[in-house]
């Protein structure tokens, strides 16, 4: 039997062209459909523990008319902003490094060192770090018995601790995307610009980085998109001082049962996310990773 | 024969079958008859509580446990009707449950009531439109727990305690909405059975005054790591929930309810009106609320708290934990946790979302 099979039309059924079949299936599964049923539960109504299924634009109306849940949205986008920032700014020299100034038969071990907060649990990961800044935690145990300070510091429980937490995790996802793709780029071409007078600081500005610039882009979209949606990490570190959408999307479900208000607020998030893909699209080649 | 090579036919005959399998795929608890399907809290999935009744009926309990009413809500919306029998929910969200047309109504005679302290039965919660629902089984309180080598003990017992400066970024709050507006409300003379949409106003000015306090606002693993590591003194809307477990290996961490009247939860015990198994549900409820079960529902390992049936089987040690000598004062100078409609319940989380970002 030939690639190609006779189907009983008589036309020929190339299989390949199936092969994606399952993959789309899969795709709208587990997403299109999905996300079509939470956009239509987001035009209903949870109205006294009972589906009033009248399309409306209540819960969007509820959402952005309140103050503090649009306050809400913007913490969100701005610790989850911060975070890619700060996960960029470690996670390229550390890649940097790790591709360009590490031997290569040790390369894959320090990849392995790079990664290996992911092995730990999130959760476990989260309460660790509330530890170690915590007031009898090591640094300000380490702060005090120095003599360099007298009474402990503050460190968790706000902002800074949830993207300490974040930057934790994301910057070693960073730093992988950043490696595979800076692995790529011949060295020819670092080679050639030296050849032609380039110094090192101009190499780097002109060649690498911006053949670079796809690597960083997949992470940071990445890290943007988990940290945005992410709920344990400023549950566990933020101490509640601030609202991320997130945790006003969880109270709904999880005291409510308000799915409907739940799917506005998370099809509001959607909006973000895509957005902030259309900003990277340009940037984002997954081939190159 | 390569993937290639498998004609369109079998490709789809193979698809369905896996859709096939998937359809009737049901899961096994709830297809057979001796099986008891139950969506508790974690204390219910306590072997010690459950092994008597399943060895007494020759049946087996298959437990789900969740948190929060809203979750557990959502998963009886996503099963099917008849595949739970028994549920335990929050007291004061039992009347919306049941308004729902969830739950089975019980006889005051299979509930040994002489036996029980009497707020349960009076309150507010208990009987919807005359008819008794959820079954009070084991309560507790929402006060104050505290570290009593870092905070004057006096102050802990003071309904102001929430906005004494002294405590200033030394508090965690518990971060559960009504229990909380509620301890403001009493602080402010208001009963929960008082609190209306319209007075949330004046509750939610002291809420707001009430967060420039906190150093942390989170989930009871979340305050009581707070206060075991020193991050915090003191936390809002805890008691023997959240301490209990810690005192003997931390014998300064202690609570407290509140001079100006202490704030009761408790849950309730009922027999969802789709089960299939009636009978045997109501013998589960009947052994639960009875003496035994009773004193291994207090003492399960998920958590301690008090039975609502005097006659729960204890020891002293479990007693002096349970603090149960005090319990007829404590009861005497506190309320049920109640909320009296969806509209309020709605209106209440909407303040505490606005009580985090403020």
């Amino acid at each position: 039997m030939g690639a190609v099979v006779q189907a009983r039309t008589g036309r020929p059924f190339d299989l390949s062209k199936w092969a994606v079949l399952p993959a789309l299936i899969g795709t709208a599964i587990f997403f299109v459909v999905p996300l079509g049923v939470m956009l239509l539960w987001s035009f209903w109504q949870r109205i006294a523990g009972k589906l009033d299924k009248t399309l409306s634009l209540a819960n969007y109306e509820r959402f952005f008319g309140r103050d503090y849940m649009v306050e809400g949205l913007t913490n969100s986008i701005e610790v989850a902003l911060i975070t890619t920032a700060v996960s960029i700014v470690i996670a390229y020299p550390l890649a940097y490094i790790i591709a360009y100034r590490i031997p290569e038969r040790w390369q894959r071990f320090a990849v392995i060192l790079a990664v290996l907060p992911f092995w730990t649990s999130y959760v476990i990961r989260s309460y660790s770090w509330l530890l170690i800044l915590s007031e009898r935690g090591i640094i300000n145990g380490a702060l005090i018995g120095l003599g360099i300070i007298d009474e402990p510091l503050e460190m968790g429980y706000n902002r800074g601790a949830t993207v300490l937490g974040f930057v934790h995790f994301f910057a070693m996802l960073l730093t992988l995307t950043i490696y595979a793709n800076l692995v790529q780029i011949k060295k020819s071409y670092r080679l050639a610009a030296a050849d032609l007078g380039a110094s090192p600081v101009q190499v780097f500005f002109r060649i690498t980085l911006p053949l670079s610039l796809p690597g960083v882009a997949v992470g940071a979209f990445l890290t943007f998109v988990i940290a945005i949606g992410d709920y344990i990490t400023p549950q566990i570190l933020g101490g509640g001082q601030e609202l991320l959408l997130p945790q006003a999307i969880m109270l709904q479900v999880s005291r409510a049962a308000d799915f409907p208000m739940a799917s506005a607020m998370s099809m509001t998030l959607m909006v973000v996310v895509t957005v902030t893909y259309l900003v990277f699209a340009k940037y984002l080649k997954m081939e190159r990773v | 024969m390569t993937i290639r090579n498998v004609d369109r036919r079998r490709f789809l005959q193979g698809g369905a079958a896996v859709l096939a399998v998937t359809a009737t795929w049901r899961p096994r608890g709830a297809q057979a008859a001796e099986e008891l399907n139950i969506l508790v809290w974690c204390d219910h999935a306590d072997p010690n509580l459950l092994a008597p009744f399943e060895k007494a009926e020759g049946v087996r309990i298959n437990v789900k446990d969740y948190e929060g009413t809203g979750t557990a809500l959502s998963i009886i919306e996503q099963s099917k009707p008849g595949d739970w029998d028994i549920f335990v929910v929050d007291s004061p969200d039992a009347p919306r449950v049941a308004r729902l047309g969830l739950l089975e109504p019980l006889s005051d005679d299979d509930v040994p009531w002489a036996d029980m302290f009497p707020q349960f039965r009076a309150a507010p919660h208990t009987y919807v439109d005359g008819k008794l629902y959820a079954v009070p089984e084991k309560f507790g309180y929402y006060g104050v727990a505290y570290n009593r080598d870092k905070v004057d003990v006096a102050d802990m017992s003071k309904g102001d305690v929430m906005w004494n400066p002294k405590y200033k970024g030394r508090m965690a709050v518990y971060d559960y909405y009504f229990p909380i507006i509620q301890m403001i409300g009493l602080s402010m003379g208001l009963t929960p059975d008082q609190i209306t949409v319209e007075n949330l106003a004046k509750i939610r000015e002291k809420l707001l005054a009430l967060k420039p306090q906190t150093k942390l606002i989170g989930d009871i693993v979340g305050v009581q790591n707070a206060l075991v590591t020193g991050s915090v003194d003191l936390i809002i809307g805890a008691a023997e929930f959240a301490v209990s477990g810690l005192m003997t290996e931390q014998p300064e961490l202690d609570w407290v309810i509140s001079e100006d009247g202490g704030l009761i939860w408790s849950q309730g015990l009922a027999v969802f009106s789709a089960s299939k198994k009636k009978d045997l549900a109501r013998d589960f409820v009947k052994y639960v609320i009875g003496p035994e079960g009773q004193g291994r529902l207090a003492t399960s390992s998920c958590y301690w708290a008090m039975p609502t049936n005097k006659k729960a089987v204890l020891n002293d040690a479990q007693k002096k934990i349970l603090r149960w000598d005090e319990q007829p004062g404590f009861i005497a100078r506190s309320h049920p946790s109640f909320i009296s409609g969806a509209a309020l319940d709605a209106a209440m989380l909407d303040l505490w979302n606005e009580f985090l970002q403020a």
